[in-house]
């Protein structure tokens, strides 16, 4: 390790001056904490207090800076040194504004600033400031699988932007579903009647342009790499492969109609004349390249009553069909409504639904569609029974409360079916027996095949969608510069699809500039530390290629893991796994956090002054603890706060040594786990809480209480819960007892 | 964070709210410069005042969180706040905007370590919990501002209060003196993402609202139910204080409406169908929603969020556009109309009515430059006379966070595929 000079600067600001002894704390510092050089300061983030530190960055060569002030998500711009160590000792959020102003709190108050000062030395000294990810690749590539709307958006978008492209599509022919429809729902006012698709523009926009390499009947069979250096085999129809340096991938691999044949009580495939969405189109283009009319499949008489039966096959509770809304359904029959009624204002023609749905302008559509004299019926359908040439749909009306309302004599009826996401392979889904593997018709082909080790696809959501962190971070999926867009990670339109796909495109770009620069993705983007192995000490036991919530490691032949740093979002959870603890990153490591809660005090057994760890998520449970300071929400003085990545970055070393330190509990703060996760690594709290659980043991071994240790869910609006959960737990622990292990 | 230099191939990023955060973030992480202007004295937008989302009910400061550190540790974005732009000359690749900033009276030097706050005694209308609260006239916006740092009410400039807030502060970050100015930015693409704003619900004059206490809308419920909001998270009904536990949401409150908005705001079901699960977390025991509709809108992935909150005996539904709302001798809102699926008229009093209220977007009646083309609702549309300036979020379209986020993050490459262009030439 190279020289290293470590500085602690306390500030006597914001009343820290008034409550605490700092120069006390100057002493913890050069005594406990060991640093060559310690000072205080009146007013620390303002410019003479930074100038101070910058002065002794340059001039006294320091290179490790531990600043005990406010919390670190105070003052980020005063305190900003990018090329040093920096730790942050909370005195205010964390010490002052939780412990109230009384001469009988003073000797606690003082006593956890001191240990935070400790607590501050002993990270940063074991801390290197990141140099960044060396194990990049350069290249500038898009790999754009899919071939529709969106990926040609994707593609377009991405060469506008000054980047090639490689564009793989499985079918003979650009333009996917959307080159299957005679018109679109309108995008522009007045809203009134379906547009031209735009799709041949599409098309010509890719064809045209140089910079995107287009291949046709082709897949990818294999992806290997990392973000900024994957290298894809694609199989072309003839048996050739090809194979491409990429740097990003966007996946637009569309979705597919929910099978109307599994609707035969709505008369999907019993009849020619009861047809899905898709049917209605292939009708309504072969009429246009006609006489204009619509035709009955069965006999080619002109369709003269035509009902559209909404969310056939979806909305649908029981778990046969689909669960959820196609969210595009209500308008395309509306649009295919006006197919007829555009052409043909004498034709009748009804939309059965249960909710319209048709959001934003949509209703503009809606109310367009009902001045053309398209009927709207609010009704569930429960049979549509063909009989010749025609059919009679049965229904309840839900306005008359009609259990027994009919049509008789319909031409054709038209399956708002829904669609169904091509997203490959289910890498996680529960393995199946071989009786149930047996009875799946038709067994998922994968999009990606990818090499990694955690399986062949982008991990999903239980409706079949790509996982992704839908909400704030749409895009955000759990395979690294891998992107997935259009309506394979939600349902949607043709607009939304595009908007989508330029999205996506940025999102790959992104991607691939900060992957041959060595930095992280989201949300630690920018961040140029990456986990580092010791390989020597590996067990080869797997559980950090298992548990790498990205899919980041592999395996080589002899099982010791191999790290993808490009593919890695630096949660810190295959940290957590090890049980051998030979991962680490430069500024956060097993170490920098084990030496925090080393370097705390303990008081003897007698003092009545237990001692608390907290491993708190530094994104929602950190906050939440600052936001009680800021609102002056008090909580126990015995206890001692570590920001952690992520509860999955929680090694059970930790735990253990704290225990045996002598501390008497151990609170972990994470975030909501399950089908709702909060957490911003995905899967990083449930895992830490897998790992948890088992703890238990470790305690029996110790001949510890299993109160010693609690795991917590903690929101980051917890600000007045986590302060009475603290107080809970800390009179809790004295009826438990002082720790055994005090003093040893 | 910093200040740097903005020239044509800087991008301009209108509006701080999620879908402004999003697009100056995702440009600046892809190593664009960005000057970013918002008009309130914090970053954050309505999403901010949220308490919870739909459909996973975690809370958008969470996500805000993660978005305030990606932003303090990018050197790239610079943050202009209680600013507005007033002007916007230039075409595409060479624009220059006026932008007007307001004095914080408030400079860096702020700790907010809130002694101003505690020195000063005028008590001031909080527009964070849209009024419905106050606060002191020296406020930190809310607990999550960035910047975080204080700002003074321009009502106490003049004031002895202005004075006591200055002789308080121990770091010289009270400046008086400060003045309003204009300054000029260059940018070569600009995205406009100033939000949407709730629809005035006064206007829907059989509603009564701002005539009936007990009569509030979607966005203020957000807030009653928010810890840090004026009620500390308790729902409780304006005129009295009293516990609300019988509440009535009433759904496109302005929306598709040819008298208000014509368009569906598409946010607001799902948006009730969450607040019911408010009313059940403050009362589990006693608490009961209504939910009066004409079609519940749980587009794509949310249906199964509706499916559970119907089959939650705490939630009725009732098919009907609410006719009118009076108030009855207990302070009640009263709803009258007609369920429409059977045809059974009602009169239902309850502790209080939730005006689903519209989206309508901000740029509508707002300083938009003149030629920017936008429908007849106000929302920018993807028009080539636009140039380079990129509507984005919920200025753009009627929009869910998730959907805006996209909006954002497509607009972001659109300016950047400008600003490269303009790099290029200039190489």
């Amino acid at each position: 390790m190279a020289d290293i000079k470590v500085a602690a600067y306390i500030c006597k600001g914001c009343g820290l001056g008034e409550r605490l002894d700092t120069d006390a704390l100057v002493k913890i510092a050069q005594k406990d904490g060991k640093v060559p050089l310690a000072k205080s300061h009146d007013f620390l983030c303002n410019a003479d207090g930074v100038a101070m530190i910058r002065n002794d960055i340059a001039n006294e060569g320091v290179t490790h800076i531990m600043i005990g002030a406010c919390s670190r998500r105070a003052k980020t711009e005063a305190f900003f040194f990018p090329e040093n160590a920096v730790a942050r000792a909370n005195l205010r959020e964390g010490v002052i504004w939780i412990r109230p102003d009384t001469d009988e709190a003073r000797e606690t108050t003082q006593e956890m600033a001191e240990d935070y000062i400790r607590m501050g030395c002993a990270e940063v000294k074991s801390m290197t400031a990141p140099g960044g990810n060396t194990n990049t690749g350069s290249s500038k590539t898009l790999l754009v699988v899919g071939g529709g709307v969106t990926g040609m958006t994707t593609a377009i978008e991405a060469s506008k932007t000054g980047y090639p492209v490689v564009l793989v599509e499985k079918t003979g022919e650009l333009g996917g579903w959307a080159a299957r429809l005679y018109k679109r729902v309108p995008v522009h006012e007045p809203y009134k009647s379906p547009a031209d698709t735009g799709v041949g523009d599409l098309v010509a926009q890719v064809q045209g342009d140089s910079n995107i390499k287009v291949y046709l009947n082709a897949t990818v069979a294999k992806t290997d790499g990392a973000p900024g250096r994957f290298v894809v085999d694609i199989a072309t129809e003839s048996g050739a492969t090809h194979t491409e340096d990429i740097g990003a991938i966007v996946q637009a691999s569309g979705f597919t109609l929910y099978d109307m044949n599994k609707l035969p009580e709505l008369g999907g495939g019993k009849s020619p004349n009861v047809v899905d969405q898709a049917g209605l189109e292939a009708l309504a283009k072969a009429a246009a390249a006609g006489d204009g009319v619509i035709r009955r499949p069965s006999d080619g008489q002109p369709v003269k009553s035509v009902v559209f039966v909404q969310c056939a096959g979806q909305r649908d509770p029981s778990g046969t069909h689909l669960a959820y809304c196609s969210g595009v359904c209500c308008n395309t029959s509306i649009k295919q409504a006006m197919y007829f009624k555009d052409a043909n204002p004498s034709v009748d023609t009804t939309i059965i639904y249960t909710d319209l749905r048709t959001p934003g302008n949509g209703e503009d559509f809606y109310r367009s569609a009902q001045e053309k004299g398209v009927i709207f019926t609010k009704g569930k359908v429960a049979q549509v029974l063909p009989n010749g040439a025609t059919s009679t749909v049965k229904f309840h009306d839900l306005i008359l409360d009609d259990t027994d309302a009919a049509m008789a004599d319909v031409d054709l009826v038209v399956l708002a079916t829904g669609q169904v996401a091509n997203s490959g392979v289910d890498i996680f889904a529960a393995p199946k027996t071989a009786e149930e593997e047996a009875a799946v018709e038709v067994k998922p082909i994968s999009i990606l095949n990818l090499t990694y080790r955690q399986g062949p696809d982008v991990p999903q959501l239980k409706q079949g969608f790509t996982d992704s962190h839908f909400i704030c971070f749409p895009y955000e999926t759990r395979r690294t510069g891998i992107y997935t867009a259009g309506p394979v990670r939600r349902p949607m339109d043709i607009a939304q699809a595009r908007e989508d796909a330029t999205g996506a495109a940025l999102k790959a770009i992104q991607a691939l500039e900060n992957a041959e620069l060595g930095r992280a993705a989201h949300p630690r983007s920018g961040d140029l530390s990456f986990p580092k192995v010791r390989l020597e000490g590996c067990t080869q036991c797997k559980r950090c290629t298992v548990e790498c919530p990205f899919g980041a490691i592999d395996e080589d032949e002899k099982r010791f893991p191999v790290f993808n740093e490009s593919r890695c979002r630096r949660c810190g959870t295959c940290m957590g796994a090890c049980p051998v603890r030979v991962i680490s990153f430069e500024n956060y490591s097993v170490n920098s956090v084990g030496a925090q809660i080393k370097a705390v005090d303990i008081p003897d057994e007698f003092s009545e002054k237990p001692r608390i760890l907290i491993l708190a998520c530094e994104n929602d449970a950190y906050p939440a603890l600052d936001m009680a300071g800021m609102n002056r929400n008090e909580y126990s003085a015995f206890v001692r706060v570590i920001p952690i990545r992520c509860l999955g970055s929680v090694n059970t070393i930790w735990v253990t040594d704290a225990l045996n330190a002598g501390y008497d509990g151990v609170m972990m703060m994470g975030c909501k786990s399950g089908d709702e996760y909060q957490c911003h690594f995905v899967k990083g709290s449930e895992l830490g809480r897998v790992r948890m659980s088992k703890i238990d043991d470790t305690l029996k071994t110790l001949n510890l209480e299993s109160e010693r240790v609690r795991d917590l869910e903690v929101a980051i609006t917890d600000i007045e819960r986590v302060p009475e959960m603290i107080n809970k737990y800390a009179a809790e622990l004295v009826a438990v007892g002082p720790s055994p292990f005090k003093g040893f | 964070m910093t200040e740097h230099v903005a020239t044509n191939e800087t991008i301009l990023v209108v509006g701080g709210g999620i879908s402004g955060m999003t697009a100056a973030l995702e440009a600046a992480e892809t190593g664009k410069n960005v000057v970013l202007v918002e008009k309130n004295p914090a970053l954050g937008g309505r999403t901010s005042q949220l308490y919870r989302y739909f459909p996973k009910l975690c809370h958008p400061t969470c996500g805000l969180e993660i978005n305030l550190r990606r932003l303090k540790n990018n050197p790239r974005v610079r943050v202009l706040t209680l600013a507005e732009v007033t002007g916007l000359s230039g075409s595409t690749g060479n624009y220059t905007a006026s932008i007007k900033i307001k004095p914080r009276y408030v400079n860096e030097n702020c700790t907010a370590c809130g002694d101003c706050e505690r020195a000063v005694d005028t008590m001031v209308d909080d527009p964070f919990n849209y009024n419905l609260g106050q606060h002191k006239a020296a406020f930190l916006p809310n607990a999550m501002a960035y910047p975080q740092r204080y700002v003074l009410d321009p009502a106490i400039i003049g004031s002895a209060d202005a004075d006591k807030a200055r002789a308080a502060c121990k770091y010289g970050a009270v400046d008086l003196d400060m003045q309003e100015e204009t300054i000029q930015v260059k940018a070569g693409a600009v995205v406009w993402a100033t939000g949407w704003q709730p629809y005035d619900a006064a206007k829907i004059q059989p509603y009564g609202y701002g005539r009936f206490k007990n009569v509030i809308t979607s966005v203020e419920f957000e807030r009653l139910a928010d810890i840090h909001g004026p009620t500390g998270g308790k729902i409780l009904r304006p005129s009295d204080g009293k516990e609300a536990k019988n509440i009535a949401f009433i759904q496109c409150a302005g929306s598709r409406d040819e008298n208000h908005l014509r368009h569906c705001s598409r946010i607001c079901c799902m948006a009730s169908l969450k607040q019911t699960h408010y009313v059940r977390e403050k009362y589990p025991e006693d608490g009961k929603s209504t939910i009066y509709y004409i079609d519940i809108r749980a587009i794509d992935r949310f249906e199964d969020f509706y499916q559970k909150v119907q089959a939650d005996p705490s939630v009725s539904f009732i098919k009907s556009k609410v006719a009118k709302i009076t108030e009855d001798e207990h302070g009640n809102a009263v709803c009258h109309g007609v369920n429409t699926e059977g045809y059974k008229r009602y009169t239902t009093p309850h502790d209080l009515v939730v005006l689903a209220v519209g989206m309508e977007p901000s740029v509508k009646g707002i300083n938009i430059p003149g030629h920017i083309v936008a429908d007849s609702s106000g929302f920018i549309e993807a028009d080539p006379a636009n140039g380079a300036v990129f509507g984005a979020g919920c200025a753009s379209n009627a929009l869910d966070v998730n959907r805006a986020v996209q909006s954002a993050t497509a607009a972001a490459l659109r300016a950047i595929q400008v600003v490269n262009k303009v790099a290029k030439a200039e190489a």
